[in-house]
């Protein structure tokens, strides 16, 4: 069945997107993350202008990190000081991220722009995590090794503007988390994730937050971001489809349901593995686009004179 | 006096034997709807004559279907650094989101350049360019990579010989809109001609315009952008609310 996308004037066929929300969602589901990251690239496979791909994407990650959350908050997997703190340091990035997306997208250097971002942050974050599962699993099949702890002072403790994390169990200084609540925010608008990918391991390993209130938090703070994002995206550049979206997210919510079922049976450490392979394999796919000689050298795009 | 009785009869021949169009659309509006999935629109027509058609030089028919025509950016990559990025672009003040030619014949055994430049039938034609030779080297490349391009996603399309000319008189022929249809006025304009100049010409317009659910939601993100994305966003927070709470309850 064809649908023709209203905003991207293209047409699809349904069920292909369908499935791709699908896949998308029941791989969410598994990892706990958003998925924008894979949802936004296969968007660009298949024909979707990169603008509306990357405003689209970041609709969809609302209503995946909505349904994750709910599930977060029944477990009290949400820290709110911490969500709050970021959330602001992220809406400031996010504003800060489609401005530069208006001006790349004037300067025709958009799809670059948002090709090695992906390929920059996609690969060192799947190379990082890659290693430290590796090392993690290979620990957990040795007992009596020593166990890393939780969390260690560090030159984060030393800044100013303390606020005590009680769900966290954290008194640090609001500077990192608002410098990190903003970079996400940022990527969010030039990328179309929310982000979970970097949120994640930057908790736990820069801010030191317990691993059970690190999933809901970062679920919590992609929500505002991405919504403030989508909002953003409609006003400026009127990029949001809203009825691929709702196509993607019909799809991504049966899916996450079934992958957090999968999701329950693996262990851990082979999670983050099998995430760790994935997201640098995206990252590798979108690298040998930039570096293979295209075959159509030209490109057309419609414009607005001044 | 003879002069003028000779300008009389100058003026007066030709219309002796001249030809007009009668023409047909088998649709004058194409419907953007939801499923919507490219259209073929049939034109057809018949020559009227008050006269036996002139011998000599046999009828032949030109019909061009344009679509709106926008200023378009055309990039050019090139490997900066070992990737490949856009470093040279060329804007087009205006050429058509959609072109095509049917023909009777080949287009240059049919038509002379003239009267194809006092027309504008043929595709480079319609593609405005004034001053891009400052904008890059080897610039008239970029205005054929255009047109190859938009050929490619079928935007831009040659018939020759696909026009039907039956006895001299009707004819007829099939157009395919693409799925990635442009919405606005499409120009269909028909040609006669004898002898590589035209001799009658008759402009149609079809009207291009997306329908019920897609207008609505065009129309909502361009005057209404703050609301569109409000309602965007409400309807994801409803999918993920009402996914999570479904399957809360296929749990129990």
């Amino acid at each position: 069945m064809q649908l023709y996308l209203p905003i991207a004037e293209v047409s699809v066929n349904a069920f292909l997107i369908l499935g791709l929300g699908g896949i998308v969602g029941f791989l969410s589901g598994m990892f706990g993350v958003g998925g924008g990251f894979l949802i936004t690239p296969l968007l660009f496979f298949i024909g979707v202008p990169p603008a509306v791909a990357v405003a689209t994407g970041a609709n969809q990650v609302v209503a995946s990190s909505i349904s994750g959350v709910l599930a977060q908050l029944r477990r009290k997997g949400v820290d709110f000081h911490m969500g709050t703190v970021l959330l602001v340091g992220g809406v400031v990035g996010s504003v800060v991220g489609v401005w530069v997306f208006s001006i790349m997208t004037r300067l025709g250097q958009i799809d670059l722009f948002v090709q090695l971002s992906y390929v920059i942050f996609l690969g060192l974050i799947g190379a990082m995590m890659f290693q430290e599962s590796l090392r993690s699993l290979l620990r957990s099949r040795k007992p009596g090794a020593p166990i890393r702890r939780a969390h260690v002072h560090s030159w984060a403790h030393g800044l100013p503007f303390k606020m005590k994390f009680r769900a966290s169990g954290l008194y640090i200084s609001v500077i990192p988390p608002a410098l990190i609540g903003a970079s996400v925010g940022f990527l969010s608008a030039i990328m179309g994730v929310g982000g979970g990918f970097i949120l994640v391991p930057a908790m736990i390993y820069l801010l030191g937050m317990p691993t059970k209130v690190v999933i809901g938090t970062s679920l919590f703070q992609i929500i505002f971001v991405t919504a403030f994002t989508t909002v953003m995206h409609a006003v400026t550049s009127q990029t949001v489809d809203m009825l691929l979206a709702l196509v993607l997210i019909l799809g991504g919510v049966i899916g996450a349901q079934i992958g957090t079922r999968v999701g329950v049976r693996l262990k851990a450490e082979q999670l983050r593995v099998l995430l760790s392979l994935l997201v640098m394999a995206v990252s590798i796919r979108i690298a040998v686009d930039l570096l293979v000689t295209p075959d159509e050298l030209y490109s057309v795009a419609p414009v607005v004179l001044p | 006096m003879i002069r003028a009785l000779a300008l009389l009869l100058a003026l007066a021949l030709p219309a002796a034997g001249q030809e007009a169009i009668i023409s047909g659309l088998s649709q004058n509006r194409v419907s953007i709807t939801a499923d919507f999935d490219g259209s073929e629109i049939l034109i057809y027509g018949a020559v009227k004559r008050d006269a036996p058609p002139p011998v000599g030089a046999p009828l032949e028919v030109i019909i061009t279907v344009e679509g709106p025509a926008t200023p378009v950016a055309v990039r050019r990559k090139a490997r900066v650094a070992g990737i490949w990025v856009n470093n040279a672009s060329v804007t087009v003040d205006s050429a058509p989101s959609f072109y095509a030619v049917a023909t009777t014949g080949p287009l240059r055994q049919i038509l002379s350049d003239t009267d194809n430049l006092r027309y504008a039938i043929t595709i480079e034609r319609m593609i405005r360019a004034i001053g891009i030779a400052a904008e890059a080297d080897k610039a008239g490349e970029f205005i054929l990579a255009l047109q190859r391009v938009r050929t490619d996603e079928g935007r831009y399309r040659i018939l020759e010989g696909k026009v039907e000319l039956t006895e001299d008189t009707l004819f007829r022929t099939d157009i395919m809109l693409p799925a990635n249809l442009t919405e606005g006025e499409y120009k269909v304009r028909l040609f006669l001609l004898r002898d590589k100049r035209v001799v009658a010409s008759q402009e149609r317009l079809i009207g291009v315009r997306k329908e019920g659910l897609e207008r609505f939601i065009f129309n909502l993100a361009q005057e209404q952008p703050l609301v569109y994305g409000l309602l965007s966003l409400a309807l994801a927070a409803l999918a993920g609310w009402g996914a999570s709470a479904v399957f809360r309850l296929i749990r129990v």
